[in-house]
C-alpha cells in the first residue's frame, strides 16, 4: 500500500505517494531528480548518501521514506544560495579536497552537520566527525584541512 | 570471459595506437550530440575525430578552434579522480598559449575523441599529455603561419601570448578568435601533427607545473556534476540482473511470474541472462528477488577459499617457470653464497571499492545504442558491448562522464552491456545500476599471490645471487633495482579462483613487499643496517636519491636507535612506471591486541618534471593511506565460490581515523620527461609497515593484509 509523505526538501514542500518501503535516497533521486547525495553502499557505512534531516546528519540509504514525513531535508543541492556556495563548499574547493569527487556530497554535509555541533572543532572531534565518511581515493587529509578552513572562516 | 568469469585483463598496458574504423559524422549530428547545453561551434565536419592519437593524424582530431577564439581539445582517456582532466587542458592551454579557461575538454566520447586506449599504467602523463603539446605546439605554429601570410610577414617576427597573436614593428594584433574566421585556419588544421615541432621547455611553462584545480570541481562541490551512476533519460527503466548464488553457477529454472506480477515490472529471459526491469529502482529489485527464491542452479566447483588459496595457487602454477629472465648464473651465485635465505611471501584477493559502483545507461535509436558508463577505456567498452550484441562497432557509441574512482578495476564494463541488453528488450532507456554487494562479488580482484623469494650473500654482506618467483599477480616491477651478479626472475601463471584484473600498480605492490621485506631479512642476516644494505646496493641515482632524501626527513638513523617493542620504524624503496619512491614509518603496536597502527608516513617521491604539485600531492596522499588498507586490513574472504564479507561492514577500508601523520615530499627533476604519478607511491608503504612491524617485535610477518598475532 502506497503512503504519502510530505516533507520539505531544499525549502520546497514536497508530496509524494509511493510504496514507504522505499528509501529516502531512491526518491530523492528517482522521484526528484536530486542525484548530488550519492548511493555508495546501501548499508550505512560509507556516508556517500549523507543528508540533513532536520538539520541532522542522517544516511538517506538506511532511511525509509515514512520516516521523513513532516521533516525537513537538506541536500548537497540545497546548500549554496543561488550562485553563492557555502562555507564548507567554498572551503573544498579552497583546499582542492575532492578526487573523483563521489564522496564530496556525503563529505560536505558530514562537514556541514559536524560544524553546526562543533563550530571550533580539535582535529579529534574532526576524526570522530568525519569517520562515518569513506572516500577511497584516500583524499582524507585534504579534506581534514578543507573541515579546518570551513571553521576558521565562519569564525572570522 | 570464461567460465570461471575471469576476464583477460592481465596485462595493465594501454592499447595505445590502435585506431578504430573512421566513423563519418556530420556537423549536426556532432552538434546535436553534444547535448547538455553545450554549445560548440566546429570548424569542418568531425570526420578526423577518431583517426588517433599518434603525430600523423590532423590537428583537428584533437584540437580544434571555436569561433570565439576558445579552443576544443579532445581526449580519448577518462578522468576518475587521478587528475587527467586538469592536466590534459594544462597541456593544450601551455602550447596554445591561453589560460586554461579558454580550453575545454572532451572526453571519452566515441563519437567525438580519439582512441587513447584505456586509462591506465600511469599512461596519460607520458604519453597523452606530451601528444596533446604535439598538437598544441602544431597549432601554435599554424596560427602564427597564417597569420604571417595575412600580414605578409615572416613568421619568426610574431608574437604569440594570451590567445592573440601581434606583429610589434607595426603594432597589429589579431586574436584567436580573428583567426578562427578564416577559411585558410580551417584548411591549415587539417594538417597532421607537426612530429618536431618544438615543446615548450619545462623552465619556461606557464601553465603546466602549476596547481592548476580540476576545471569541473564546483560541479563536485555543488552535486551538479553526473556520473554515470546518475544518468537519468526520458522514459528511462532501472534495471536488475540476476546473479548466480556462487561462481560459476548455471541456471538450470526458474519461475518469472511472481516478479512480473509487481506492478510495472517486465521480466526479460535470455538463456543465463535474466532481468527485471521497472519504473522504480525498488520495483527492480523486488522482483529479482521474487524470482530469485524460484531459481534451482547447478553448482560448479569452487575447491579453494581465502584460508587455501596460496597453497591452491601454488599447486596450480603453470608448468615451466613462466618466462625469468636471468642474468649470470644463480646456480654458481648461490654456490658461492655464504649465507643462502628463502622465503615465501603472500598476497591476499582484494577489491578496489571504488565509491562509484559499475554503471550504465543505454539507450537505443535507429539499431544504434549509446552507453554512459562507468569504465576507464571508451573504446574496449564500445568493442565489448558490440561483441556481446553482435552489432558493428559504429553502432555502439560510448560515454564516459567523470567517473567515480577505478584504481584499475574498471577496465570492464559490464553494465554496459547489461543495459544494452535490457534497454533493446524494452524498447526504453535502461539503467543498471550495480550495488555495493555486486561490485564486491562480480567486479575483478587484485589477484592473490605466492612470492618466492631467495637470495645469497658472500662473505662480506653482499648479495651475490637472487632467485624471485611470483605465481598469480604478474611482472610488474618483479626485477630487483639492487645490484646482484647472478639473478633470475620471473612471474608464473596459476589458475585464478576467483576473476581478476587490474589494480593501482597492480604486481608491483605485491613484487615490492615480498623483495622490499626480504631485503631486511637479508640486512639482518648481513647485519647491516637497512638503509645501508639498500644504498650500497643501489645503481639507480634516482632512487637513491629518494632514499636518501625520506631517510634524512625522517631522521631514520636516530629513531632507528629509539626503537622499542612498543615503537618499530621501517622503512621501503621501489621503482615502476619510470618513477622512484620511499618510504620511512612508524608504528605503534599493542603486542596484546595483536594491533598495529601506524603514526607516521614519510615519504619522498619523483616522478620527473610535476607537471601540477597539488595535484600529485593528492595522488600521493591517497596512494599511500590506499595502501594502507592493502598492508593492513583489506582481503577478500571467500568459500565455495561465494565473497564472504561483499560489504564495507565486512571490508575495512581506510578511514579517517586510520590516517596518519604524513609527511610527503615531493621531488622536481626537470632534466627528464614526466612520468605518471597515481600509482608508483603505493608500492613502499606495505614492506616499510612489515619491516617496521619486525623492528619492534622481532616477528617478521610475510602476508599481505600484515596480522600480527595476539600474544598474552
Amino acid at each position: 500500500m502506497d503512503v504519502t509523505i510530505k516533507f520539505k526538501v531544499n525549502g520546497i514542500e514536497r508530496i509524494v505517494t509511493t510504496d514507504p518501503e522505499r528509501k529516502l535516497l531512491d526518491v530523492l533521486r528517482e522521484d526528484f531528480q536530486l542525484t548530488g547525495t550519492k548511493y555508495g553502499c546501501g548499508e550505512g557505512q560509507c556516508g556517500a548518501c549523507a543528508v540533513l534531516v532536520d538539520g541532522r546528519r542522517a544516511l538517506s540509504c538506511r532511511l525509509s521514506i515514512s520516516a521523513v514525513d513532516k521533516k525537513t531535508v537538506t541536500t548537497i543541492e540545497g546548500l549554496a544560495q543561488g550562485d553563492s556556495l557555502n562555507h564548507v563548499q567554498r572551503a573544498f574547493l579552497a583546499e582542492g579536497a575532492m578526487q573523483c569527487g563521489y564522496c564530496t556530497s556525503g563529505m560536505i554535509i558530514s562537514a556541514v552537520a559536524l560544524l553546526q555541533q562543533k563550530p571550533n572543532p580539535s582535529d579529534e572531534d574532526i576524526v570522530a566527525g568525519m569517520n562515518g565518511n569513506i572516500c577511497r581515493c584516500n583524499g582524507y587529509v585534504k579534506i581534514a584541512n578543507a573541515v579546518r578552513r570551513a571553521a576558521n572562516e565562519s569564525r572570522r | 570471459m570464461d567460465p570461471k568469469g575471469n576476464c583477460q585483463i592481465g596485462s595493465p598496458a594501454p592499447m595505445i595506437g590502435s585506431r578504430p574504423a573512421t566513423a563519418n559524422l556530420d556537423r549536426r549530428a556532432f552538434i546535436q550530440i553534444l547535448g547538455g547545453g553545450v554549445l560548440i561551434t566546429v570548424m569542418e565536419p568531425m570526420s578526423y575525430a577518431q583517426q588517433g592519437s599518434g603525430a600523423a593524424s590532423p590537428v583537428v582530431a584533437r584540437l580544434y578552434l571555436n569561433a570565439d577564439g576558445t579552443i576544443t581539445a579532445l581526449s580519448g582517456k577518462v578522468e576518475e579522480g587521478q587528475g587527467a582532466r586538469a592536466e590534459l587542458s594544462q597541456a593544450a592551454a601551455e602550447e596554445l598559449r591561453v589560460p586554461m579557461d579558454r580550453v575545454r575538454l572532451v572526453m571519452s566520447d566515441t563519437d567525438l575523441v580519439p582512441d587513447d586506449g584505456i586509462t591506465a599504467g600511469s599512461r596519460t602523463t607520458p604519453s597523452n599529455v606530451p601528444a596533446m603539446r604535439q598538437a598544441g605546439a602544431t597549432a601554435r605554429e599554424l596560427l602564427t603561419e597564417a597569420a604571417a601570410r595575412q600580414w605578409q610577414v615572416d613568421a619568426s617576427t610574431l608574437v604569440i601570448r594570451d590567445g592573440s597573436i601581434t606583429h610589434t614593428p607595426t603594432n597589429r594584433v589579431l586574436t584567436y578568435a580573428d583567426l578562427a574566421k578564416s577559411k585558410d585556419i580551417v584548411a591549415a588544421f587539417q594538417q597532421p601533427v607537426r612530429a618536431n615541432v618544438g615543446l615548450t621547455p619545462v623552465s619556461a611553462f606557464q601553465v603546466l607545473g602549476k596547481s592548476v584545480p580540476r576545471p569541473n570541481s564546483r560541479d563536485l562541490v555543488t552535486g551538479a556534476h553526473k556520473y554515470p551512476a546518475d544518468l537519468e533519460r526520458e522514459n528511462m527503466l532501472f534495471g536488475k540482473v540476476l546473479r548466480p548464488p556462487s561462481y560459476g553457477a548455471t541456471l538450470e529454472a526458474i519461475d518469472l511470474s511472481a516478479a512480473k506480477a509487481i506492478r510495472g515490472v517486465t521480466a526479460v529471459q535470455d538463456g543465463q541472462f535474466v532481468g527485471f526491469l521497472a519504473p522504480k529502482s525498488l520495483d527492480a529489485a523486488k522482483a529479482m528477488e521474487a524470482a530469485a527464491k524460484t531459481a534451482s542452479w547447478k553448482r560448479a566447483a569452487n575447491p579453494a577459499s581465502n584460508q587455501t588459496v596460496h597453497a591452491y595457487l601454488k599447486e596450480h602454477a603453470r608448468a615451466g617457470g613462466g618466462r625469468p629472465t636471468t642474468r649470470g648464473s644463480v646456480e654458481e651465485g648461490f654456490a658461492q653464497a655464504s649465507k643462502t635465505l628463502s622465503e615465501t611471501y603472500t598476497l591476499a584477493y582484494i577489491q578496489h571499492a571504488p565509491m562509484e559502483p559499475r554503471a550504465a545507461v543505454a539507450e537505443w535509436n535507429d539499431g544504434k545504442v549509446t552507453v554512459w558508463v562507468s569504465c576507464d577505456g571508451p573504446y574496449r567498452a564500445r568493442r565489448d558491448v558490440a561483441e556481446a550484441l553482435n552489432l558493428p562497432a559504429d553502432r555502439v557509441r560510448v560515454i564516459i562522464p567523470d567517473i567515480g574512482g577505478g584504481f584499475g578495476g574498471k577496465h570492464s564494463a559490464e553494465p554496459a552491456i547489461e543495459a544494452a541488453r535490457l534497454a533493446k528488450a524494452a524498447g526504453r532507456p535502461v539503467a543498471v545500476r550495480w550495488t555495493r554487494a555486486e561490485e564486491f562479488a562480480w567486479a575483478y580482484c587484485r589477484p592473490a599471490a605466492v612470492i618466492e623469494c631467495k637470495g645469497g650473500l658472500d662473505a662480506k654482506g653482499s648479495l651475490v645471487a637472487w632467485d624471485f618467483t611470483n605465481i598469480n599477480a604478474g611482472g610488474a616491477a618483479i626485477d630487483t633495482p639492487y645490484a646482484v651478479p647472478n639473478a633470475r626472475v620471473a612471474s608464473v601463471g596459476s589458475e585464478s579462483p576467483l576473476r581478476q584484473g587490474s589494480y593501482r600498480c597492480l604486481a608491483a605492490t605485491g613484487n615490492n613487499f615480498a623483495r622490499e621485506s626480504f631485503m631486511d631479512e637479508l640486512a639482518t642476516a648481513a647485519g647491516a643496517d637497512a638503509l645501508e644494505f639498500r644504498l650500497a646496493h643501489l645503481e639507480n641515482q634516482r632512487l637513491k636519491a629518494v632514499l636518501e632524501e625520506a631517510a634524512k626527513r625522517f631522521d631514520w638513523a636516530a629513531r632507528r636507535r629509539r626503537a622499542s617493542p612498543e615503537l618499530g620504524v621501517g622503512l621501503a624503496c621501489g621503482t615502476e612506471k619510470n618513477s622512484v619512491v620511499a618510504a620511512c614509518v612508524e608504528v605503534a603496536i599493542d603486542r596484546k591486541a595483536g594491533a598495529i597502527k601506524v603514526r607516521e608516513v614519510c615519504q619522498v617521491f619523483e616522478c620527473g618534471p610535476i607537471l601540477n604539485p597539488a595535484n600529485l600531492l593528492s595522488q600521493v596522499q591517497g596512494c599511500i593511506i590506499m595502501g594502507l588498507g592493502g598492508a593492513l586490513t583489506e582481503e577478500i574472504q571467500f568459500e565455495g565460490g561465494k565473497m564472504l564479507n561483499a560489504n564495507f561492514a565486512g571490508y575495512r577500508v581506510p578511514r579517517f581515523r586510520d590516517v596518519p601523520k604524513l609527511n610527503v615530499h615531493l621531488m622536481d627533476k626537470t632534466d627528464i620527461p614526466s612520468a605518471g604519478g597515481g600509482e608508483t607511491p603505493i608500492i613502499a608503504v606495505a614492506p616499510a609497515i612489515g619491516n617496521a612491524v619486525f623492528a619492534a617485535t622481532g616477528v617478521r610477518i610475510r602476508s599481505m593484509p600484515l596480522r600480527l598475532p595476539a600474544k598474552g
